[in-house]
């Protein structure tokens, strides 16, 4: 089970009580995107096997997004950031 | 029954071994049943035979032999609809066709109905399914209760059972057996199986893939073909593009096995939960997946309990029993809940993935137009609508709600 703490309300969660929100940093791209970007940005997705950069929401607590660096394989989590915080580890793949 | 009587000293190993050739017309990267699948109807319906199937654990021991063993094809739209209608068609003579009892047992797949929204979308379903030439039909509550006296049909259950949908064709299969019987027909058609093979690499030259780095050597091949499921990006990002898929943890056990006491095969809706009893006694049950993206092939107890708790509300009799096992298998889950199958950005490999929850029910026809697709570079008519350029061109198959469970 992942448990992580909410880096603004400072309790444990489980991850039954969060909600998990996809990669994080998938930029919209601009108007002037082209379909294949466009295709890119909605569907296409790195899905590291390894390290993750992902973001979480502290659902049934503060209610905060959140993200986090989480090895997909042990689940180990590296990093837990507030949202304006820059990540220190790099995702498999990216 | 021959070797009943000979200590069973006389048995062979079902297929070869061999080691990897230096070239083959066309590699398959994945040894699960839809890649075994697809190496046996290259050779049966194509006459490919130079064929290697790559796998980097053995056989059966993926999502072939971790599912719930569960087949059906009630699904919704006629692209899908033909799809898994053709899977479930070759299944039912999958036994002869290749010579292996693979145990198939329509017993009847039921989804309960809990209300009337989903009494609703069961009639629609059912009008759809008919207008594809798809049998299936809605029973009533007292029909529910004869076929499946165990099920809690109190009034006042959290869920209480209005009705059921029920495919009579829809049933189990022995998994392993699906793996097996394939393996041994596609190897004795000449296509060389190679366990414990893991793909470390892929060397490109001008878009196209000229050899394959594995953990046994490298390999030079005219195709490739890909069915690697939960690990589908791991092989894209190899070959240089990435997926609309990502990779979940699914879960299931079985009890302790017990008399046959649970006939048919049943999901709920309300739950997620699907249970049903193998011809071994046990009761097998599964249900949500983790929404957290995940590679690591282990369950966790949550899911465990909440599965549990939800099985024991709908049958109360079951709380007698223990659990004997608990595994997990990494499914690739892609927006429309539909499989991706067909050309990839590199011009000679050829994609099988995405199925989901529900990659075993497909194996047949996801071996066919994979075999198609790598045979005659050309998409397999029953497959040009499931193309990854579907995302591009917005024609997506949203099979969320016929995938049972939720993504």
């Amino acid at each position: 089970m992942i448990v992580l703490r909410c880096p603004y309300c400072s309790e444990l969660r489980t991850e039954e009580e969060l909600t998990y929100g996809g990669e994080a940093g998938i930029e919209r791209p601009p108007e002037t995107a082209s379909d294949e970007q466009w295709t890119d940005y909605l569907f296409m997705r790195t899905n590291p096997k390894g390290l993750s950069r992902e973001q979480w929401c502290c659902t049934a607590g503060c209610g905060q997004w959140f993200k986090v660096a989480r090895h997909t394989v042990t689940h180990e989590v590296v990093e837990i950031l507030r949202y304006d915080e820059a990540f220190n580890t790099t995702m498999v793949g990216a | 029954m021959r070797e009943a009587w000979r200590n069973n000293a006389g048995w062979r190993p079902a297929w070869r071994e061999p080691s990897l050739k230096a070239y083959y017309d066309v590699v398959i990267i994945g040894g699960g049943g839809h890649g075994l699948a697809t190496a046996y109807y290259l050779a049966k319906n194509h006459g490919v035979t130079n064929v290697a199937v790559i796998e980097k654990g053995w056989i059966g021991g993926g999502n072939t032999g971790r599912n719930t063993t569960v087949v059906r094809s009630d699904y919704l739209f006629p692209e899908s609809a033909a799809l898994y209608d053709l899977a479930l068609r070759l299944y039912e003579s999958a036994s002869e066709d290749l010579n292996f009892n693979i145990m198939l047992s329509q017993r009847g797949y039921m989804t309960l109905i809990h209300n009337h929204h989903q009494l609703e979308s069961a009639r629609h379903k059912v009008n759809w399914m008919a207008c594809n030439g798809v049998e299936g039909e809605i029973i009533d509550r007292d029909e529910v209760g004869r076929m499946v006296p165990l099920l809690n049909m109190s009034e006042s259950a959290r869920n209480p059972v209005l009705g059921a949908f029920l495919q009579r064709r829809g049933g189990t299969i022995r998994h392993d057996a699906v793996a097996w019987g394939y393996a041994r027909a596609a190897s004795d058609l000449g296509v060389d199986i190679v366990q414990n093979c893991e793909v470390l690499g892929l060397e490109k030259t001008n878009n196209r893939i000229t050899s394959i780095v594995t953990s046994k050597g490298s390999v030079s091949c005219g195709t490739v073909g890909m069915a690697v499921a939960g690990h589908s990006s791991v092989i894209a990002q190899m070959a240089g593009f990435r997926l609309p898929v990502t990779s979940h943890c699914l879960q299931a056990m079985v009890s302790e096995p017990v008399r046959a006491i649970h006939h048919h095969m049943v999901l709920s809706p309300a739950t997620g939960v699907y249970i049903n009893q193998t011809q071994k006694g046990e009761l097998v049950m599964g249900s949500v997946l983790d929404l957290y993206t995940s590679y690591g092939q282990r369950g966790t107890f949550c899911t465990i309990e909440k599965t549990i708790t939800s099985v024991v509300e709908m049958f109360p009799v079951f709380a007698q029993l223990r659990l004997m096992r608990h595994w997990a298998g990494i499914v690739d889950v892609v927006p429309d809940s539909s499989p991706i199958l067909g050309p990839t950005p590199v011009e000679n490999l050829h994609i099988n993935c995405g199925w989901g929850t529900g990659g075993f029910k497909a194996i047949p026809a996801g071996g066919t137009i994979l075999a198609h697709s790598l045979a005659t570079g050309i998409p397999h008519p029953l497959g040009q609508k499931f193309g990854l350029d579907r995302f591009r061109s917005n024609r997506l198959v949203d099979e969320g709600a016929a995938s049972g469970i939720a993504h």
